[in-house]
């Protein structure tokens, strides 16, 4: 009797634990023109772009922006945004380092781009930004500008996002992707502020 | 605090006048000034005028890390000027803003 009884409690948890797979495997991005990753999506959403893991360009860099992954931009893209010249006009303001430092910071940066990654995400900004001259007289390439991002934000309405004063633009990420920093951007975490979830 | 630049003696009062003074600019944005992103109370935060990021004070009566470290002094002089200005300051405008800064 005991014994039947300890048998139903182990075959109880076998199932429960089950349960608990099958809800964990559940979690993908529901994007309708997105492929499904494998490994994707357990109880913590893994990392869509590989986080930043450099000291030096989270200090340099994130103190005007935030870090963005490395992973979003094409190693070429990097190289022209990361040059004298790049810095002292980036995006309309002068971002001029140290040629040590610059160095660093580039190396870091080819050594991580979309180029390299294993991530299917981020191999989808391999393709190169679009190149177009800026008001501001820059042109950088612009992760906002690359054909996978620009696909992926089509469905957004610009009041939402340039129209929206907690926002102000596409490349403030970390706005409405709660998890940008940890390089988290499935749909599952984007909060629109003002708005909330965004629904395909 | 053995800054290069502060070995000048610099002139709070001037760094003081300086600090206001707005930069009309050629490509059409609004003039500037290091009010613009520092904040005319610098034991107040700033917000960075492209993207919003706030600023940490720039008084070290507030925030005692700053200008202690002179690399970062000489980046962001070098940056700002350059910016705000639309040149480099010269040696004595970047001694009197230090002497300004390091009053408040």
């Amino acid at each position: 009797m005991q014994t039947s009884t300890k048998t139903i409690a182990m075959l109880a948890i076998a199932f429960l634990s089950l349960g608990a797979v099958g809800l964990a495997l559940g979690d993908s991005d529901d994007d309708d023109h997105e492929k499904r990753e494998k490994g994707g999506g357990w109880v913590k959403s893994r990392p869509d772009v590989a986080p930043v893991v450099n000291a030096t360009y989270s200090e340099e860099c994130g103190s005007c922006h935030m870090a963005y992954q490395p992973g979003l931009l094409p190693g070429d893209a990097w190289t022209q945004i990361m040059s004298p010249a790049g810095l002292s006009n980036h995006y309309g303001d002068d971002a001029s380092l140290t040629d040590e430092v610059r160095t660093d910071i580039t190396a870091f940066l080819l050594n991580n781009s979309a180029d390299q990654a294993e991530r299917s995400r981020s191999r989808a900004f391999a393709v190169s930004a679009n190149q177009s001259v800026q008001a501001d007289g820059t042109s950088l390439p612009r992760i906002t500008e690359t054909r996978y991002f620009m696909h992926e934000h089509d469905e957004i309405p610009a009041r939402l996002v340039t129209g929206n004063p907690k926002v102000g633009s596409f490349s403030q990420c970390n706005s409405c992707h709660r998890g940008a920093a940890e390089g988290i951007y499935n749909e599952k975490q984007v909060s629109i502020p003002g708005h909330g979830r965004w629904e395909d | 605090m053995a800054l290069p630049i502060a070995s000048l003696a610099g002139d709070a009062t001037a760094g003081a006048t300086g600090w206001t003074k707005e930069y009309p600019q050629t490509d059409g944005s609004p003039a500037r000034s290091c009010v613009t992103c520092h904040n005319r109370d610098l034991t107040k935060p700033g917000r960075h005028a492209v993207t919003n990021k706030t600023i940490e004070p720039l008084a070290p009566s507030v925030n005692p890390q700053r200008l202690t470290d002179q690399a970062k002094v000489e980046k962001w002089l070098l940056r700002n000027c350059r910016w705000t200005l639309g040149r480099e300051c010269t040696p004595e405008e970047k001694s009197d803003f230090i002497s300004y800064i390091e009053t408040q």
